[in-house]
């Protein structure tokens, strides 16, 4: 019983890690249609500004978040300016390659500057603490990770839900026309999804940096996982997300526990499908 | 004007007949008449390797390429004051007019089907002489199957899956010993531990492997030498190489209750496998790694002191140097050049450069089928390689039968060899204390 307990407490803490990042992807892709898929990379680049913060400038990894969710967030939106809002004229497909490319892009760019090395952050004490809850022992930096990613969670639906400019996004989000109707600039309402989404993608990853590795393809082992939760969630819906992420990181860490390890995502996938095909929008999506 | 088109129709149709090659010999067969054409020996001769210089086991893939590129350094330029082959020659191969070797590398990436393409463009485009690589099993799989069809000697150097050579391939020749004569070393260890600590080593134990072709076949021999030395296999946890979490695995090996774990992982991986257990206060007699991201240039660092007291069997150890003096003459210079020690895997390399050139040298020749001729009648002796073996001699199945691997443990943030005792530098520590206990 004490293992079950361990398991899904490891799961939640990893769920909500995979719920925020899958939030910032889920934003950019309800409010503008847009799949970004070098989301991985981009969680790639915010662990490794998270790194240099630490190697360079000597900043603990957690003070750093704020930095990166900034760094990332401009990122964001120059890649809207220069990659994105060119092919938004063009084809469907179009757009899916050049965000695509843009993945292996960063990728390339990330092994050919930093070296395909695996960095840590320092301070392996802190990385591999822990602290008892009855039978469990919870991670130190997986915890604090994991309630970072419930404040900016919080932060985001605030914004979404109680401010203008949110309600102004949540209105493109529907309805693009209509809101260009109301007096919506779309055009800052684009860049802004992208800031945002980016910038939440930065939250994450400053917190992975606190205990994961960093290396130039660490985007592929969050990146599909992404997508799925955004596609379980719900594309266009953060509330989906946050509890899609959870969903497969509980699923996945149980799976691994009542089936061979091995097999543990594809039961997260299994699952996936089956909501596919019972409810196509995801659990929380907008039909 | 149907005349005209049809008579151009029928020139570009003869032109392009006579443009084409005819058949598609072999690149030995070509690089045997192209040998016979010119009675000068070539100035230089290619050697083609194929390694994951990107993607997840590029950091491996960097140390490899140190350690062939310094092989081929001192090959070309010569050195007569260490004791390896070919080095006090004058530089160069002697018996082919002094000519220098020269590498051409090819990216697998880590994947088969692009090691084996790379195989094929650097036989094929490049005319390389000989192959190596390509340090995964999966891809060495893959990439010699691509150098037997077009009968260029491959050598592997590295590859530890014993699945290799069992393909009844002619021009595939191993210098590594397999992971099933190393699953033989981690059971006579553990009983040599048992007579060293009576009562005190366990007889159950718990596999942690990836579910790649590597970790499988290490699950596979354990279990077959578990069997033959008395040993009982609990359970074996499979993980994917890029599982982000490892807690159900590790509670998985909590549950087993066995108190040796056997441990097949690469480096991130391996990272991740002993924080969580640390986290989660999971705790064994000893951690038996089989080498990969345990022997790691990165391993120790990034794990710090949560290291100390695992076991990983090794191929080769920096302290071999005190029982031998090239190993530590050639690590002093592969450190003053790269910054770091040689490892295991750069080591390997290292040597399986001096095979291929010790071949093509008594081959006097660039011709594939006298280069694999020679690679039959390898012998070189125990004082003239690097490595911890008894020699290099290869069997009909193309597998250096005198390889043995060691047993080192970290010990002060060092490999310390343990096992053999002959070998040994300092003695075993066992068991491991408890993560709460540190």
């Amino acid at each position: 019983m004490d293992i079950v307990a361990q398991t899904v407490a490891s799961g939640v803490l990893l769920g909500l890690i995979l719920a925020l990042s899958a939030a910032g992807l889920t934003l950019i892709w309800g409010v503008m249609d847009v799949v970004n898929f070098a989301h991985g990379d981009f969680l790639m680049l915010g662990m490794y500004a998270s790194f240099f913060g630490w190697a360079v400038l000597g900043l603990h990894p957690l003070a750093a978040v704020p930095g990166v969710v900034v760094v990332l967030g401009a990122f964001g939106v120059l890649v809207y300016l220069a990659v994105i809002r060119p092919v938004l004229r063009g084809s469907v497909l179009a757009q899916i390659f050049a965000t695509f490319g843009l993945g292996i892009l960063l990728r390339g760019v990330a092994q050919f500057a930093f070296s395909a090395d695996y960095r840590q952050i320092g301070d392996s004490s802190f990385a591999t603490g822990s602290f008892a809850v009855g039978p469990v022992h919870l991670g130190i930096p997986q915890t604090i990770a994991a309630l970072g990613a419930l404040v900016v969670s919080g932060l985001l639906f605030a914004l979404l839900d109680r401010t203008t400019v949110g309600t102004a996004l949540r209105a493109t989000a529907e309805d693009r026309r209509a809101a260009e109707l109301m007096g919506i600039d779309t055009g800052r309402m684009f860049a802004l999804s992208w800031a945002v989404g980016a910038g939440c993608v930065g939250a994450a990853a400053g917190l992975l940096a606190t205990y994961f590795p960093i290396f130039p393809d660490v985007g592929a082992v969050f990146g599909l996982l992404a997508f799925v939760t955004v596609a379980l969630g719900g594309f266009g819906s953060v509330g989906g997300a946050m509890l899609a992420g959870i969903l497969i990181g509980v699923i996945t860490s149980v799976a691994g526990l009542v089936f061979d390890p091995a097999y543990k995502f594809t039961v997260a996938y299994l699952l996936y499908l089956v909501v596919l095909v019972l409810r196509p929008q995801g659990l929380l999506g907008r039909a | 004007m149907v005349r005209r088109s049809l008579a151009q129709l029928a020139v570009a149709v003869v032109v392009a007949a006579a443009c084409v090659q005819p058949g598609a010999a072999p690149a030995g067969q070509q690089q045997t008449a192209t040998a016979a054409a010119t009675a000068q020996p070539p100035k230089e001769v290619l050697i083609g390797a194929v390694y994951p210089l990107t993607g997840a086991l590029a950091p491996t893939g960097v140390d490899l390429k140190n350690g062939i590129e310094l092989a081929v350094e001192l090959i070309n330029s010569g050195r007569p004051d260490i004791d390896l082959p070919l080095l006090k020659d004058g530089g160069g191969l002697k018996n082919l007019g002094g000519a220098k070797l020269k590498l051409v590398f090819a990216d697998s990436a880590g994947d088969p089907a692009k090691g084996q393409a790379e195989t094929e463009r650097l036989i094929t485009s490049e005319k390389v002489a000989v192959m190596t690589g390509a340090f995964q099993s999966a891809v060495t799989a893959t990439a010699s199957q691509a150098a037997e069809r077009l009968q260029v000697p491959f050598v592997n150097a590295e590859s530890s899956s014993p699945t290799l050579v069992a393909r009844d391939f002619k021009w595939f020749f191993r210098s590594t010993p397999d992971d099933s004569m190393f699953a033989e070393n981690f059971f006579q260890f553990l009983d040599d531990a048992a007579t060293r600590f009576p009562g005190k080593v366990a007889k159950k134990v718990v596999i942690l492997h990836t579910d790649d072709l590597f970790g499988s076949d290490v699950n596979k021999f354990v279990r077959q030498f578990a069997e033959k030395y008395k040993y009982e296999v609990v359970s074996s946890v499979a993980y994917k190489l890029t599982a982000p979490d490892l807690t159900s695995e590790i509670q998985r090996l909590k549950a087993s209750g066995a108190p040796i774990l056997i441990e097949a992982s690469y480096l991130a991986d391996a990272t991740l496998a002993i924080r969580t257990m640390k986290q989660q206060d999971v705790n064994f007699q000893a951690v038996l790694a089989m080498d990969a991201g345990f022997v790691d240039t990165k391993f120790i660092p990034n794990v710090g002191k949560d290291a100390e007291f695992m076991l990983t069997r090794e191929v080769w150890a920096k302290d071999l140097g005190t029982r031998k003096p090239i190993v530590k003459q050639v690590n002093d210079i592969f450190r003053a050049k790269y910054g770091t020690d040689m490892t295991g895997s750069s080591a390997r390399a290292f040597t399986g450069i001096f095979v291929i050139a010790d071949a093509i040298n008594r081959a006097r020749s660039i011709d594939a089928v006298k280069i694999q001729e020679a690679l039959k009648q390898t012998n070189i002796p125990a004082s003239q390689i690097v490595m911890p073996w008894e020699g290099i001699q290869f069997d009909a199945r193309g597998q250096n039968t005198k390889g043995r691997g060691i047993m080192v443990q970290i010990q002060g943030g060092e490999y310390v060899t343990v096992w053999p005792l002959e070998l040994a530098s300092k003695p075993l520590i066992w068991p491991m204390p408890e993560w709460t206990k540190r």
